[in-house]
């Protein structure tokens, strides 16, 4: 059931190529190169295919990015078009009204370019540098911790346990950023950590 | 999900109850579809709504919401008194022939041992009769009273056809319908399938429901089998992922725990873990526990967990409540006790209940990181948005941090689905602006902490220096060497257990699966579970071939699926005790007189005798529970509860409130209406649409086009009853909150006649805030109340108590 031909590969053929080929072998030599001088090659014939999932419910439908530029070769690369993956046996290449409409999640509005800093009391958001916005978080979590870290409980078990600084994971970060998450975590003593499998 | 999306189409009949998958699932839903075209499958769907999957249903019944228990203990009664149960799955493969203590019992809606005081349960009587041998009791015949199944018989017996009516509302001939067609698939060659979602899970009692439906399927025969099973759809992603790397308060990757203070030292730890076999020749799998365990401490900390120092135990924190779950944590910030909090693409304002309190909850914190792809409730709470977020900023003195994260278009890693497949995919989009990768974010916060104490000092610096991060580039870990740490690893040389010179993995060699995983120092493996899904041959979970022999649907070279790649758990179940297929037809494995083989991985020990080795492998008695002993904090058996507000008293014991174990806050308390409250007379319940993703999609211009505006749902009889148009304004409230909506009526939800009173079912979707390009509008957790499951502390946002009025229209700005 996999094709074979990569599927950017088919497009190139199925654009330009098979409306000149068929025509070629009707005996129109010349009407060839004129066809194909003319006959626009599909646009996603130019671009880099990557394999992906969809990122909302679990049924996880495989689907395919197409981007001008390619992130492997350390390119910038937009992404211009998403649609199912034939191949994957669950979905088949359908997707759902969520799913179809992917390409603009991506590139929704209010999609987060900055850090932003808020201050106490403030109405409004400033901008911040990711320096000083890390700096800031390790310094307020050190501090936290120093101050409220509970070692031994009142018997003199050892306890190891912060309460005061909380962590929520998220439902669609990847199970490496999950993995580094729980070490970063789990290595502070942080116990007030949950994600949103309950929600 | 105990099967996968594709084994659906398998099934003979499909009962969704607690989901609505034609609507939140669709292309999984799809094979549902195709089990009906080419299988000639029917399907059931019970839910408080007409919903889109009751569309295309064979047939429909409506339940009323938080009475779930009552059906599934009326279909089981059913079954028992007609016969229909498969016997020899029921005999060979469940509890139903051990038998239990004789002071256990139930009465007045309770089991033996409640204590009102502790709101808990004492479960010592909750066990098996054990005899001198250690092994438990059993009669074989079923004729002993105090066998398991006579025990259910006799615990079901109060859950008759008329007993279901009065209390879920449902007609006693749709509901012997129903009954009827369930019953047909105790043969050995039909099968059902049970599809749930949140409508299941978002109870007090929510693992109660789950564990009925199970119950039922084991009577049926339907664990373990191709078209079987119990599916949970799952609702994000990756959410099935992020748990079993344990990222809650009390778990450890591989579904281990977090100790306990009263677990002082590794041996104490441990002795409780032993999983000593309940019946003779069982494999018990959980006896692995120390490998598991011991690799995971040696994937955190390397040469600094060694046997001497008890793995570095002490590196882990230790508990002093059952978790500090999102509800506690909430509970400690509204009383000023948590300063700092991360949110990681995780919007909690709205997806937490009783929002009031969640603001309230915010406000009191020093510092709120919030990583996420996109400008969020939370991380705009202390915004004022008029009606929609009603706060005033200058009262607030949280500092706020808003990191942009890249989402998936951006990403590379695996998710894992609902069916347990680990699915690899790649980043084909650079992050926009300054986003960056989470994993970026968390190395960069972890590398600053460890310098700080590096460079000053602390408070037990220890696990945070000590922590293994051996990455190429410290400050950017990468996904592949991510999923190397996790699948586990060879320290020294790892040798056969059995046969001691023979080597199982070189040093520094990736381990191939968990069963080389070690208790001596000599593995190491950050999450057991997955082992096998990076090995020597590469990334598993990049694997692309969607050959499918037979079309079984098992796909057993797409993808990893965990454990072991195997596709269908206890599939061992789906043979006789002599090894052979029930059906033929279905098969997955079967036993050839030396060794299991077929088109999945056995889910047992490749030459285990069919006749010696129980399927349900991880179990001490090597057979599925009927009987949960003590597995469970609210009872052995689902027994009936009313949810945390509701129109009728429980009908077994009028003083008990919800479910009797639940964990209250006081200040959660004081916020319940009362039962039967007149102020508070409709049932209201939570439900997303096929539009729209959780509070996400309303970024995206398309979907907030499909569905623009927040509206509730409800029947033309309340409408009338209330005055409100169609179309009209409406405010419903609870006794925590408010908001204002449009009404949609509709014949989907019809009035109930619950107890002798006719009850209304108000529907609340689930979409809508204050930021993104959708209208601004609310969502349920301004209504809902703040009280969990009594086992796992997921929110009952399926079922409480609210009023509805019709209200001015809202001026035009």
């Amino acid at each position: 059931m996999n094709i074979d031909l990569s599927r950017r590969g088919f497009l190139r053929l199925a654009g330009a190529g098979v409306a000149a080929t068929s025509l070629g072998a009707m005996g129109f030599g010349e009407a060839e190169a004129a066809e194909q001088a003319h006959v626009r090659a599909f646009k996603l014939a130019t671009t880099t295919e990557t394999r992906n999932t969809c990122p909302y419910c679990s049924v996880a439908c495989g689907i395919i990015m197409y981007s001008k530029g390619d992130v492997k070769a350390g390119e910038t690369a937009e992404l211009i078009h998403i649609e199912g993956d034939a191949d994957h046996p669950t979905n088949r290449g359908t997707l759902c009204p969520k799913g179809a409409a992917l390409k603009d999640f991506v590139h929704a509005p209010t999609r987060l370019t900055k850090p932003r800093y808020r201050a106490a009391g403030a109405s409004e958001f400033q901008d911040i540098t990711w320096e000083d916005a890390l700096d800031k978080i390790a310094r307020a979590m050190k501090y936290d911790r120093d101050a409220n870290f509970i070692q031994t409980n009142e018997a003199g078990v050892p306890v190891n346990r912060w309460t005061t600084t909380g962590f929520l994971a998220a439902s669609a970060t990847t199970n490496e950023t999950a993995w580094l998450t729980y070490k970063t975590v789990r290595s502070m003593g942080i116990v007030g950590f949950d994600n949103q499998a309950r929600v | 999900m105990t099967n996968s999306w594709t084994d659906i189409k398998n099934t003979d009949l499909v009962v969704v109850m607690g989901g609505n998958a034609a609507e939140a699932h669709p292309c999984g839903f799809k094979w549902v579809t195709e089990a009906k075209h080419h299988r000639g499958a029917k399907l059931i769907v019970v839910d408080p709504r007409y919903t889109r999957t009751a569309s295309v249903s064979d047939y429909y019944a409506p339940i009323r919401p938080g009475s779930d228990i009552v059906f599934l203990m009326g279909v089981i009664r059913w079954c028992i008194e007609n016969d229909k149960v498969q016997w020899d799955y029921v005999r060979n493969y469940t509890n139903a022939s051990y038998l239990v203590r004789e002071d256990f019992g139930w009465s007045d809606g309770l089991f033996t041992g409640y204590d009102e005081e502790k709101r808990d349960y004492d479960k010592s009587s909750w066990d098996y009769q054990i005899g001198d041998d250690g092994y438990v009791l059993t009669d074989p015949t079923l004729q002993n009273p105090r066998c398991v199944w006579n025990m259910l018989k006799a615990h079901v017996d109060v859950y008759t056809p008329e007993f279901v009516e009065r209390i879920c509302g449902t007609p006693r001939d749709k509901f012997l319908h129903i009954c009827g067609m369930i019953g047909e698939c105790s043969t050995p060659t039909k099968t059902m399938t049970s599809m749930y979602a949140l409508g299941w899970t978002q109870h007090s009692k929510g693992a109660q429901n789950i564990r009925g439906m199970a119950m039922l399927q084991l009577i049926l025969g339907n664990i373990g089998v191709r078209g079987g099973g119990m599916n949970a759809l799952r609702g994000h992603s990756n959410i099935q992922g992020l748990t079993d790397i344990g990222l809650m308060s009390n778990l450890i990757p591989g579904y281990l725990n977090i100790p306990t203070e009263k677990e002082a030292d590794w041996a104490t730890y441990m002795s409780t873990r032993g999983f000593k076999p309940l019946r003779p020749n069982q494999m018990s799998y959980w006896q692995n526990y120390p490998k598991f365990m011991v690799s995971f401490m040696k994937a955190m900390w390397g040469d600094s967990a060694t046997a001497q120092n008890d793995w570095a135990y002490h590196y882990l924190p230790k508990l002093d409540v059952p978790a500090y779950d999102g509800m506690r944590m909430f509970e400690l910030m509204a009383h000023g006790k948590v300063n700092l909090y991360f949110c990681q693409g995780f919007n909690p304002i709205l997806s937490f209940p009783n929002r009031g309190k969640m603001t309230e909850a915010f406000s009191k914190l020093k510092l709120l990181v919030v990583m996420d792809p996109l400008a969020t409730e939370t991380s705009h709470f202390w915004q004022n948005h008029g009606i929609h977020n009603d706060v005033d900023p200058a009262a607030i003195q949280t500092e706020v941090l808003e990191l942009p994260t890249t989402c998936f278009a951006e990403d590379e890693g695996a998710l894992v689905n609902s069916g347990r497949w680990l699915q690899w995919h790649w980043a084909g989009a650079t992050p926009p602006g300054e986003a960056k990768h989470d994993t970026w974010i968390m190395a960069q916060i972890f590398q600053r902490v460890k310098k700080l104490y590096q460079d000053e000092g602390g408070v037990f610096p220890d696990p945070i220096l000590n922590l293994t991060w051996d990455y190429a580039d410290p400050n950017e870990p990468m996904p592949d060497e991510l999923a190397r740490e996790m699948n586990g690893r060879a320290l020294r040389t790892v040798y056969d257990l059995k046969d001691t010179t023979k080597v199982v993995a070189e040093a520094g060699k990736q381990l191939a699966n968990f069963g080389q995983y070690r208790d001596d120092g000599s593995t190491m493996g950050g999450c057991w579970i997955y082992a096998g899904s990076w090995t020597e041959d590469g990334n598993m979970m990049a694997r692309r071939d969607n050959t499918d022999p037979d079309d079984t649907g098992a796909f057993l070279n797409w993808s990893f699926a965990w454990p072991a790649n195997r596709r269908i758990l206890y599939n061992r179940a789906s043979c006789d005790l002599q090894g052979k297929p029930w059906d033929p037809s279905r098969k997955i494995i079967e036993w050839t007189g030396e060794k299991w083989e077929g088109y999945d991985v056995p889910d047992i020990a490749v030459t285990a005798k069919p006749e010696e080795v129980g399927p349900f492998i991880m179990n001490p008695e090597g057979s599925s529970r009927l009987f949960s002993r003590g597995m469970m904090r609210d009872g052995p058996f689902p027994t009936h509860m009313e949810p945390f507000e509701s129109p009728i008293a429980n009908p077994f014991n009028a003083r008990m409130r919800g479910n009797p174990v639940a964990r209250v806050f006081e200040s959660d308390a004081e916020k319940f209406a009362e039962i039967g409250d007149p102020e508070f007379p409709f049932v209201a319940t939570s439900y997303r649409l096929t539009e729209h993703f959780h509070y996400w999609t309303k970024h995206n211009p398309v979907n907030a086009v499909l569905q623009p505006e927040f509206f509730v749902e409800i029947s033309e009889e309340l409408a009338a009853e209330r005055g409100i148009e169609r179309g009209g304004r409406v405010r419903v409230w609870s006794k925590r909150g408010e908001v204002w909506a449009k009404a949609l009526v509709t014949k989907r939800i019809r009035p109930m006649q619950i107890d002798g009173k006719t009850v209304h079912v108000i529907g609340i979707p689930l979409h809508w805030g204050f930021m993104g390009a959708a209208r601004k509008g609310f969502g349920p957790n301004s209504l809902s109340s703040q009280v969990g499951d009594a086992n796992v502390e997921t929110p009952e946002f399926k079922a409480f108590m609210v009023n509805i009025e019709p209200s001015a229209e809202e001026p035009v700005a």
